[in-house]
């Protein structure tokens, strides 16, 4: 006979579908931890340990609703949970993350991706996560907002001083690389977006 | 002279349009494609196998239970 078991659950008919839709979902619960942590083995180890907090919840996941907003979540307070355990650890990563702001000086570098990676880092967390839900994860504003827990007037006003902080860090040239004027960092932003959408406008 | 309202990006700038205006939301759609861009690019990364067996191992523990 069966034993004893906390909750009764129908057979694994549920749990199939439920996995299927979560797998789908690992590569963006990388890319989200990835902004967050700033460093893709952590990241990884981040978006593992929300994954199976989201498949161990499975039972209080109502299929149908919207399960990449609620891993999301999972993850955004795996991470925030941990860092207040280790802000040790978090505090020597940003002073890292400072000098390596100050050190980069390689003139090879692909320019644009790095220097908007940085510029990334010099962003309040909040507005960060809200500016890589709303702008980067194609996420609504009340999508963003249900990920961290906050009003949707919160989240557009995040989003948008994110927008602001961003552009201005660029167009100072932000990180003082030798022999680069400022507004390089901007200019290259510029240049590689347009590679990228392939438009080339004038 | 910056106008901040936080109106979507112009696709086609229209010359008719205060330059300055014109500037701010060209230079922020090109920071948005960017973004987009980092965040794609790990999107498209191949998901390394450590996560498929963890969930893998996760679903087998889970329906041994249930048996």
């Amino acid at each position: 006979m069966t034993s004893p078991s906390p909750a009764p659950r129908p057979p694994s008919a549920n749990d199939g579908a439920f996995k299927a839709e979560l797998v789908t979902l690992i590569p963006h619960l990388r890319a989200f931890a990835r902004t967050l942590t700033g460093d893709p083995t952590s990241a990884d180890d981040l978006a593992q340990e929300a994954m199976m907090k989201a498949w161990d919840a499975r039972a209080s996941y109502q299929m149908g609703t919207n399960m990449k907003a609620w891993t999301f979540m999972i993850l955004r307070n795996q991470f925030y949970s941990e860092k207040r355990r280790s802000w040790r650890q978090t505090q020597l990563d940003q002073e890292a993350a400072e000098r390596t702001l100050i050190a980069v000086d390689d003139p090879e570098a692909p320019v644009a991706l790095d220097e908007l990676r940085q510029a990334l880092r010099t962003l309040p967390e909040e507005q960060r996560e809200a500016l890589i839900l709303v702008g980067a994860g194609g996420f609504a504003y009340e999508e963003a907002a249900e990920i961290c827990q906050c009003a949707v007037g919160t989240v557009k006003s995040r989003v948008s001083r994110a927008r602001k902080a961003l552009q201005a860090t660029l167009e100072r040239g932000g990180y003082e690389r030798d022999g680069k004027s400022a507004g390089d960092a901007m200019r290259s932003i510029l240049a590689d977006a347009d590679r990228l959408s392939g438009a080339g406008r004038g | 002279m910056i106008n901040t309202k936080d109106t979507p990006a112009h696709p086609d700038g229209s010359p008719s349009r205060d330059p300055g205006l014109e500037e701010v939301h060209l230079r922020q759609q090109a920071i948005g494609v960017k973004l987009r861009h980092m965040f794609d690019e790990v999107v498209n990364e191949p998901v390394p196998d450590e996560f498929l067996e963890i969930l893998r191992r996760a679903d087998e523990a889970s329906t041994k239970e249930g048996q």
